[in-house]
């Protein structure tokens, strides 16, 4: 048994994480939230340089080639260093997407240009509150012109290339949705920022009147692809999760040893201490869920799932959960627009909606582990 | 990233797997099975004579204390093939439970601490269950503050070297089951407290040594009281320097954490189980959105304390020594066990609180239940694991102590202010 990554692995984190801490400094973070840029281009164009972004892009697309844990890896530094630019939607959405179920003229014509950070992707599901069903899905798609809006996409502002799910065709229910590539850029988009809790990472309405769509995967088979792709994303956003949760912990943990009341370090106190040893304990349990979506992803597992939905559920607490008390822990100061703390407990938010609810994914994980029981029998 | 077995590690499951297969008590399957969480589930012959059975078979064959030397009694194993043994012996460990103190705790100091020659004594029917060993260290005043207790061991005036040991100790697991038993006393009351304990090892059949059961809250009696009273024991039976009993401690109390913690069970498949079939008003309950979402809370911790074991076992295998991070195998299963256990019988509404044959099933969360309170007691309290994570994971600062470098005598007590 190995539930860890190798050295290569650790070392091309350490690697990522050097150049996150050099260049993602909380200057670039607090850009987007002060009215700069939506996005942090130059990072953004640094990572792919690094080869980042398409780091588990098989060379053929332009990418590295390497596995999905690196990117695993790529994605908890991402989190830990709160990095403002559009990773989850351009690769672990637009790029998975193209990778699962792109033709390959679409893999050959989009994913070099994500994988080189030259254009940007997302994928545009929602269709306002509440948990996503294929009934609400209004948007359609006739004779290859998508109209409707959809609404929040992240990075939709931002975004060149949609992957919008749909209605087409004359199928019911989940078969009545089909995917389509849309160039943001092109003819009948409109777009419009919407103000956010985590501006750091930005969201957009996106309006369609008669945008050119090309299918992307077979007809009706939309919410298929679209529920496969989200798991995968959900295990390597449970990884940003992690990598938020536990940089968190460290800040809480470095000021309750640095501030002093009462006459001694704070941290030496049972509340302070306590409060520090239950975030430990959500974000361990939270990583080693996290291992197990890693492995499950890397092996094309069968339990893919129910890793997943494991992986979500328990990352999403668990940066909720240690984000919070950092500010506890803080005290008053935490609670400064000049301290770091509100960035972690904005995100912390942010990434636990994005993907869909913490409710929708706790139900999830029951679904699939009544449905791995039963195969079991 | 992988679970699976390296070839070497492949190998010795396949031993220990046909091992097993060929002489595993099978005659005793069904009722493991349905074991308890006070009893071991085994009515058809005595419980402790088929522990005492399956231990000495493995024994014979080289598979008790698989890490411990050949010398002591043990298979010479590296600690990945415990693990192993582990899983491949499955319901069948549960036999061994008796002895869990003493392999997993009391050996291992008596290995660190003990002469030569007592070590081949003592060490070998320890592995093989012939003989079973307590640990008598916490005290009616020294529970979590175990530095505080007062058992007290008084050189004998009769120039024998002989130590007189007199008061009491509590929450004993299996003292009346015991043959030996590792004792920590107050040898100085001048000195500060940690400084003045002695730690010695002695015969539970010792003239003065009695064993009185403690009726516990949930009914059953698993722990016991141990009064000491003039007792005397050999100076050659002292583990380590006198006043060096703490430090001793510590080899032990180490030990306990990592035998505790690893592999516990939260119930959550029995509540997976029972919430597909018990029905709340004419549908299953796991129909309903509230249970559904406390269900996928424990569903991963139940995962979570999975495969942090699962890294704790990649790391032992890369031979690396598990840290103060498994203190959290015990916390959380303690915590979650209690709150599913409240959980479970609070989808039955009403009838949840009834003891009814008829439900075997409602009938084991209310054992999980009312047993559950001690689970977060024992082997370190769920504050005392907080501390450790605290202060040796996380690196804060320890509390402030006011009965730091006060000699024992002077410390105030709940008797003495």
């Amino acid at each position: 048994m190995n539930l860890d990554f190798s050295d290569d692995q650790k070392q091309l984190q350490d690697q990522i994480r050097r150049f996150l801490s050099e260049k993602c400094t909380p200057a670039v973070v607090r850009s987007g939230l002060e009215g700069g840029e939506p996005f942090a281009r130059d990072l953004y164009r640094g990572l792919a340089e690094m080869g980042v972004l398409g780091v588990a892009i098989p060379e053929a697309y332009g990418g590295v080639g390497l596995s999905h844990l690196e990117l695993c890896l790529a994605a908890e530094e991402l989190g830990r260093a709160l990095a403002p630019v559009p990773v989850a939607s351009s690769i672990y959405l637009a790029a998975e997407f193209l990778l699962q179920a792109g033709s390959e003229a679409q893999k050959k014509a989009w994913l070099p240009r994500l994988a080189s950070g030259e254009s940007i992707g997302t994928f545009a599901f929602v269709e306002g509150q509440g948990r996503m069903t294929p009934d609400k899905v209004a948007a359609a798609v006739r004779d290859g012109r998508l109209s409707g809006a959809k609404s929040p996409v992240p990075d939709g502002d931002i975004a060149d290339l949609a992957i919008v799910a749909a209605r087409s065709g004359a199928g019911r229910g989940e078969q009545a949705i089909s995917l389509f590539l849309v160039d943001l850029n092109g003819p009948g988009v409109t777009r419009e920022t919407l103000a956010s809790i985590d501006p750091t990472r930005s969201q957009a309405r996106l309006a369609f009147e008669g945008a050119p769509a090309e299918r992307l995967g077979g007809e009706g088979e939309g919410w298929a692809i679209a529920s496969q792709v989200m798991d995968r994303a959900a295990i390597l956003m449970a990884f940003e999760q992690v990598g938020g949760a536990d940089r968190a912990l460290s800040m809480a943990r470095d000021y309750a040893l640095d501030r002093m009341a009462f006459g001694r370090q704070i941290g030496s106190f049972q509340a302070i201490k306590h409060m520090l040893a239950d975030m430990y304990v959500s974000a361990t349990l939270a990583r080693s869920n996290c291992y197990y979506g890693a492995w499950a992803l890397a092996s094309g597992s069968s339990e893919l799932p129910v890793a997943a939905a494991t992986a979500r559920v328990s990352a999403t607490q668990a940066f909720q959960h240690c984000a919070k008390n950092n500010i506890q822990v803080h005290g008053g100061m935490g609670f400064t627009w000049a301290f770091d703390c509100h960035l972690f407990y904005r995100r912390s938010n942010a990434l636990a909606l994005a993907l869909g609810s913490l409710s929708t994914w706790e139900d999830l994980l029951i679904t699939r582990l009544q449905g791995a029981n039963t195969q079991a029998a | 990233m992988d679970f699976d077995d390296t070839p070497e590690e492949a190998a010795f499951r396949a031993e220990a797997r046909d091992w097993i297969q060929a002489n595993a008590p099978t005659h005793l399957e069904a009722e493991l099975k349905r074991a308890g969480f006070a009893s071991s589930g085994i009515e058809s012959e005595d419980p402790m004579a088929a522990s005492k059975a399956w231990q000495k078979k493995k024994a014979e064959a080289g598979w008790a204390c698989l890490n411990w030397p050949k010398e002591y009694g043990g298979g010479a194993r590296t600690p990945i093939e415990r693990v192993i043994w582990g899983q491949e012996e499955g319901i069948y460990g549960s036999l061994s439970s008796p002895f869990i103190i003493g392999h997993g705790m009391c050996g291992p100091t008596v290995m660190a601490w003990a002469s030569e020659d007592h070590k081949r004594r003592l060490l070998p029917p320890l592995a093989s269950g012939e003989e079973i060993w307590c640990q008598l260290f916490s005290e009616p005043a020294g529970g979590s503050d175990l530095a505080g207790l007062r058992t007290s061991a008084v050189k004998a005036d009769d120039g024998s070297g002989d130590w007189i040991i007199n008061g009491q100790k509590i929450w004993t697991s299996g003292a009346q089951h015991s043959q030996w038993g590792l004792l920590i006393t107050r040898t100085n009351p001048d000195a500060p407290k940690h400084k003045g304990l002695t730690m010695f090892f002695l015969s539970m059949s010792s003239p003065g040594v009695e064993v009185r059961p403690i009726k516990q809250a949930n009914g059953q009696s698993g722990f016991n009281e141990v009064y000491f009273t003039d007792v005397r024991i050999p100076d050659d039976q002292r583990l380590g320097a006198v006043g060096q009993g703490w430090e001793v401690s510590l080899t032990t109390l180490m030990n306990e954490r990592l035998s505790i913690g690893s592999g516990m069970s939260t119930g959550f498949p029995e509540l997976f189980d029972f919430c597909l079939q018990a029905e709340v008003d004419g549908r299953p309950a796991v129909d309903d959105a509230s249970v559904r979402s406390r269900l996928a809370q424990f569903a991963v911790k139940q995962s979570g304390l999975k495969y942090t074991g699962m890294r704790a076992i990649t790391a032992l295998s890369k031979g690396e020594t598990p840290g103060p991070e498994n203190s959290i195998g015990k916390l959380v299963a303690g915590a979650t066990m209690q709150e599913l256990a409240m959980f479970a019988l609070d989808i039955q509404g009403q009838s949840g609180a009834i003891q009814d044959e008829s439900s075997p099933m409602n009938a084991r969360f209310q054992q999980m239940l009312l047993r559950s309170p001690a689970t977060r007691i024992e082997g370190g309290s769920d504050e005392i694991l907080r501390n450790i994570i605290g202060e040796r994971v996380l690196g804060l600062p320890g509390d402030i102590r006011v009965d730091k470098d006060v000699a024992f005598r002077d410390i105030p007590t709940s008797g003495r202010k």
